[in-house]
C-alpha cells in the first residue's frame, strides 16, 4: 500500500468515495455537532461593514412578528391535535443551517433538532444533480435519526432565495402523531427495531415551485393511518412557511440582505456571549445528580442517567458518562442530537427562560456521553419512545444548576425543583365513530405539575416539561372526533404530591372510556411506577409513584343507564378502593402499557404527576397545610403524619404551640435515628447492584457499566467506552415459561400422587 | 465571608467549613463532601409516599417499591433540619453532589458583597406560561365547535 498520495490524488479519491457512497445515512459529522458553525464568508463580509444594533433590534422584532404569524396559521389551521394545542414551531435558520430564531410561543425542541436535516440537505442535496436546491423547493422530514425528537414530528423546510442568493432557511414543525408505526399514535413502545417505527422520511424534496408533489404525498398517505391528516398538515405547514417567506422578503426589500444576515448572525453570537458570561458568574466546581428510569415500557428495569456539570471559568461541561447502555429491542433509546435538543429546551425552560430561544444557548456548552448509551444510541435500535430519556434531559438541569445558582447575588429566574417529567396522557387509536381510522394522543400531556419553588408552592398542571405552551385540549372537540369519553378530567390528584416546605404543583386525574367504535384502544408510555420520577430539591421529597388503573369487563354506559346515580363522582381512589362496579376486573398496573383494546364502557385511569417538593417538610407554614386541606388536595392524616401539624379537623384551626412541640420532638427523633454518614455508608453501600434488581448503568464507578437482568440470568460489566446494546426477552415469553413451569410442577405433583396410589 | 449554597447549607470562606444555615453548626471541611458531617437515615419510601390504594387488593398503590427505591434523609447533626432527601436504589453509593473549588470561590467573592438572604428572582418560566395561555385563549376566542 502507498501511504503517501498527492493532494491531487487524495482529492480525486475523496470525490470518488463521495460520489459512490452507497447510503446517505445519518452523518456523524452533522449529528454529533450541536454548535453554531463559524462565520461564513458572507457573514464575515457583512459584519466587516459594521453592525447597527438599533436596526438589528428592529429587524428582530419584525422576524418575531413574522414567525408568530406563521405559528398562528399552523395553530389555527393544523389538523393534528398537537397543532391545536400549540405543539409546533416555526423557525428561521442561517444559510449554513444555524437555528437563529423561533416563534416566541413555539416548541424550541423541534427547531433545536431541525437544523440537523437542514445541514444534511446543504451537505448532500445542494450539489447533487439529481436533487438540487432551488427557489420554490420544500423538503419534508420526520426521521429522528437525521435530527428530530421522534418520528411523530414532521417538518417542512424551505430555502429562501433573494436575488438568486440563498439567504436563509425557514421551517415549520408539528407533532403530527400518527406515522404508520406498529402501534397507532406514532409513539410505539412496542417497537423492537427501527423498522417497527413507521414511516421514515430522511430529508427529501416534496415541494417544487411552491407546490406539493401529489405523487409523493400519495405514497406518504399510504404509509400512515390518517391519510387526510397527512395531506392537510403538509399543506398547512407549506403555506405557513410561504407566508413567513413573504414577510422575510419584505424585510430584505426594506433593509437589504446585509442587515438580515448580520442580525441573525449577531443574534447567535450575542446569545453565546451571554451564556458564557452567565457561566462565568457561577462557582467553579462540579455538581451532580442521578436520574433513575424504572421501565423500558415493556418491563420494569432500572436505567441510570448520570449527570455531572462542571464549571471552570466560562466553560461548562455536562458529563453523562456512567449512563445505562442502549437497548437493542426497546424503544426508550435516544440519539445524541435529540438528547442535546432536549437539553437546550430544559436549559431555557428551567434555568434561563429569558435567553433567546436559539441553538446558541447550548452551543457553548460541552456535552460528554458514552457512545451506545441509552442517551447516545446508534444503529438498528428503536427510539420511538425517546421521550423517556428526553424528558429526563429537560429536567436534568434543575437540581445541579440550583446548586450552582443558589449563591448568586442576582439570579435570572426562580430556583425550582424538578417538574413532573412523564408523558402522562392517553395515546389512542382505532376506528372512530365516523368510521375513520386514526391514532394520536391527548392534550393532557401538557399539564405536568411544576416543581416547588424556593419561595412558593409549585403551580398545578402548569405546562409540558418541554415547552411553555399550556393548553390541554378541549374534551368536547375530542369527543366529537374520537370515541373517547372522559368520565373524569382535570380533577387534581389528591395526596399525590411532592411534599416539602413548599410542595410541588399537582397533576390531574384522567379517566377515560370509549363508546361507539367497533375497535378502539389505548396505550400509555410513562415511567415512575416503582421509582418516583420528579425529584425534590434541598430536602424536599420527590413525587410519589404513579399507576395505571383499569376496570375491565364492565360497561359504564349500561350501568349509568340503569342507575344514573351508580357513581356520583369519578375519583380514581374511590373507584379502586370501593369497587362500585360489580363484576368488574380491577387492576393496578405499571404506567407503561403497550396498545390494548378497550371494549365499550371499560375504564382506564391515569394522572398527571406532581413536581418535586422544596425544603424540609417541618418548615411548611401550617397555614399552607390547612389551605391544601381546604382545597381538598391533602388528607388530614397526611397533614399530621408528614407535616406534623396539630389542628382541629372540623375548623382547620391550627394549634401553633402543639405544632411547634410536635415538630421539635420530631427533629429530636431524627437526631436519634440518623447515623453519622461514614458509619451509615459502611452498612448501606454494596459493591454491586442488588442481584434481584434488573439494573442498567454504573454503580460506584462511572467507568464500569452494569447490565443485569435476573429474568434471563444476564450479568455483564463493561467498560463505559466500550458499551454494547442489550436485548430484552419478550415479557410474554417469560410469562409463558413461568406458567409452563407451574404447570409442570403441578403435573409432577399429580403424578407423584398417582404413583403413591391415592 | 459566607456563601449561601443551598436552602440549608453555606460555606464559610474564612474557616473553609460547611455550615448549617439554620443553626450555624459546622458540618466539616468545605473542600470535602458536606454529607460527611450529616446524619443519615434509610427511609422506607412507603412511610412518606403512603399507599393510597388498598394494599390488600393491589400490589401497586402509588407508593414507590421499597426493593427498588429508598430515601436517604440527611439531617443536620445539631438541629435536625432535613438538608437533603436522596432517592436511590438499595445499596447505591450516595452522590457527592456539590464539589466546589474553594480557592476559585474565594477569588470570585473577593469583590462581591456578602449575601445573607438569598435573592429572589421572578419565576420567568411561569410568566411565559401565563402569557402563552392568555395568547391561546385570545386566539381561540369564539372558536367554532
Ligand atoms: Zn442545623
Amino acid at each position: 500500500m502507498h501511504d503517501n498520495i498527492s493532494a491531487e490524488e487524495r482529492a480525486l479519491l475523496d470525490k470518488f468515495l463521495a460520489d459512490n457512497k452507497m447510503f446517505l445515512g445519518p452523518d456523524p459529522e452533522i449529528m454529533r455537532d450541536h454548535t453554531v458553525t463559524p462565520r461564513s464568508a458572507a457573514e464575515e463580509a457583512v459584519l466587516k461593514q459594521g453592525f447597527d444594533t438599533h436596526q438589528a433590534h428592529h429587524i428582530r422584532g419584525l422576524i418575531n412578528a413574522a414567525l408568530s404569524e406563521a405559528f398562528t396559521m399552523v395553530n389555527q389551521m393544523g389538523a393534528a391535535p398537537g397543532a391545536k394545542w400549540g405543539d409546533l414551531v416555526t423557525a428561521i435558520y442561517t444559510a449554513e443551517g444555524n437555528l437563529a430564531m423561533i416563534a416566541p410561543h413555539g416548541i424550541i425542541t423541534f427547531a433545536a433538532c431541525a437544523f440537523y436535516p437542514i445541514r444534511f440537505i446543504i451537505k448532500n442535496w445542494v450539489s447533487d444533480p439529481t436533487v438540487g436546491v432551488k427557489d420554490g423547493d420544500g423538503f419534508i422530514h420526520n426521521d429522528a435519526r437525521y435530527g428530530g425528537v421522534h418520528n411523530t414530528d414532521q417538518s417542512m423546510m424551505m430555502p429562501l432565495y433573494y436575488k438568486g442568493e440563498l439567504i436563509c432557511w425557514l421551517s415549520s414543525t408539528i407533532h403530527e402523531g400518527e406515522n404508520g408505526a406498529c402501534e397507532p399514535g406514532g409513539l410505539p413502545a412496542a417497537a423492537e427495531s427501527k423498522y417497527d417505527e413507521g414511516i421514515k422520511m430522511s430529508p427529501f424534496k416534496v415541494v417544487e415551485n411552491f407546490q406539493i408533489k401529489r405523487d409523493l404525498v400519495t405514497f406518504l398517505q399510504n404509509s400512515v393511518r390518517d391519510p387526510k391528516l397527512q395531506l392537510e398538515d403538509m399543506k398547512v405547514k407549506l403555506h405557513a412557511v410561504m407566508r413567513l417567506r413573504d414577510r422575510i422578503i419584505a424585510i430584505l426589500d426594506q433593509f437589504g440582505r446585509e442587515a438580515l444576515i448580520a442580525t441573525m448572525r449577531m443574534h447567535l453570537e450575542d446569545t453565546e456571549t451571554e451564556v458564557r458570561r452567565r457561566i462565568r458568574e457561577l462557582p467553579d466546581g462540579t455538581t451532580r445528580v442521578l436520574q433513575f428510569m424504572d421501565s423500558s415500557l415493556r418491563e420494569n428495569c432500572m436505567q441510570k442517567i448520570s449527570v455531572a456539570i462542571t464549571v471552570k471559568g466560562d466553560r461548562m461541561i455536562c458529563d453523562f458518562r456512567g449512563t445505562a447502555p442502549q437497548f437493542m429491542n426497546r424503544s426508550v433509546n435516544t440519539n445524541l442530537a435529540s438528547f442535546k435538543a432536549a437539553l437546550a429546551t430544559g436549559l431555557l425552560q428551567n434555568i434561563w427562560p429569558d435567553l433567546p430561544h436559539t441553538m446558541a444557548v447550548l452551543s457553548p456548552i460541552e456535552v460528554i456521553t458514552d457512545p451506545n448509551s441509552i442517551i447516545d444510541a446508534e444503529g438498528e435500535m428503536p427510539q420511538a419512545m425517546s421521550l423517556m430519556p428526553l424528558f429526563k434531559a429537560c429536567v436534568a438541569w434543575t437540581v445541579p444548576m440550583a446548586k450552582f445558582n443558589y449563591s448568586l447575588p442576582r439570579r435570572y429566574s426562580a430556583i425550582i425543583a424538578s417538574q413532573y417529567d412523564q408523558a402522562a396522557t392517553f395515546i389512542y387509536g382505532g376506528l372512530t365513530q365516523h368510521g375513520d381510522v386514526t391514532g394520536n394522543f391527548c392534550g393532557d400531556i401538557n399539564g405536568m405539575g411544576q416543581g416547588a419553588r424556593s419561595h412558593a408552592d409549585g403551580e398545578h398542571s402548569v405546562s409540558p416539561v418541554f415547552g411553555f405552551m399550556a393548553d390541554s385540549g378541549e374534551h368536547e372537540i375530542n369527543e366529537e372526533d374520537t370515541p373517547i369519553i372522559r368520565l373524569g378530567a382535570q380533577r387534581l390528584a389528591k395526596d399525590r404530591v411532592g411534599f416539602g416546605k413548599y410542595r410541588g404543583g399537582m397533576g390531574y386525574e384522567q379517566i377515560a372510556t370509549a363508546r361507539g367504535s367497533g375497535m378502539w384502544g389505548f396505550m400509555t408510555g410513562c415511567e415512575g411506577s416503582k421509582f418516583p420520577s420528579a425529584q425534590g430539591l434541598f430536602g424536599g421529597y420527590s413525587c410519589p409513584a404513579y399507576q395505571l388503573l383499569k376496570i375491565k369487563g364492565v360497561n359504564i354506559f349500561e350501568t349509568l343507564n340503569r342507575d344514573p346515580k351508580a357513581i356520583e363522582v369519578f375519583d380514581i381512589l374511590k373507584l379502586m378502593n370501593e369497587r362500585p362496579l360489580a363484576g368488574g376486573k380491577y387492576s393496578s398496573n405499571d404506567m407503561g402499557m403497550t396498545f390494548e383494546l378497550c371494549d365499550e364502557g371499560e375504564i382506564y385511569m391515569i394522572c398527571q404527576g406532581s413536581g418535586g417538593g422544596y425544603g424540609d417538610v417541618l418548615e411548611r407554614d401550617p397555614a399552607l397545610v390547612m389551605k391544601d386541606i381546604e382545597e381538598d388536595l391533602l388528607s388530614a392524616d397526611l397533614a399530621r403524619e408528614i407535616y406534623k401539624v396539630v389542628f382541629d379537623e372540623r375548623t382547620l384551626v391550627v394549634d401553633e404551640d402543639a405544632t411547634r412541640a410536635m415538630r421539635d420532638d420530631y427533629r429530636r427523633q431524627r437526631l436519634q435515628r440518623g447515623k453519622p454518614f461514614d458509619a451509615f455508608c459502611k452498612d448501606w453501600v454494596t459493591a454491586e447492584p442488588p442481584a434481584d434488581l434488573p439494573y442498567f448503568g454504573s454503580w460506584d464507578d462511572n467507568r464500569r457499566i452494569y447490565a443485569q437482568n435476573p429474568a434471563i440470568n444476564l450479568k455483564v460489566v463493561m467498560n463505559a467506552d466500550q458499551l454494547q446494546g442489550f436485548y430484552m426477552p419478550n415479557p410474554k415469553d417469560l410469562q409463558i415459561a413461568s406458567l409452563e413451569a407451574q404447570l409442570a410442577k403441578a403435573q409432577a405433583a399429580l403424578e407423584a400422587c398417582q404413583a403413591a396410589g391415592r | 465571608m459566607k456563601v449561601l449554597v443551598t436552602e440549608y447549607l453555606r460555606i464559610n470562606l474564612d474557616t473553609e467549613k460547611w455550615e448549617c444555615r439554620r443553626c450555624g453548626h459546622e458540618h466539616g471541611n468545605a473542600r470535602e463532601n458536606y454529607k460527611h458531617g450529616l446524619l443519615v437515615y434509610d427511609r422506607d419510601p412507603r412511610e412518606i409516599h403512603k399507599p393510597l390504594l388498598d394494599t390488600q387488593l393491589y400490589e401497586r398503590t402509588y407508593s414507590p417499591d421499597p426493593k427498588w427505591c429508598r430515601i436517604l434523609e440527611y439531617y443536620c447533626a445539631s438541629c435536625g433540619t432535613m438538608v437533603e432527601a436522596e432517592y436511590l436504589p438499595p445499596g447505591h453509593p450516595p452522590l457527592h453532589d456539590i464539589e466546589f473549588d474553594i480557592d476559585a470561590l474565594k477569588l470570585q467573592w473577593k469583590d462581591r458583597k456578602e449575601v445573607t438572604e438569598p435573592s429572589i428572582a421572578p419565576d420567568l418560566a411561569l410568566e411565559k406560561v401565563k402569557h402563552g395561555r392568555a395568547l391561546h385563549a385570545e386566539m381561540h376566542h369564539g372558536h367554532q365547535h
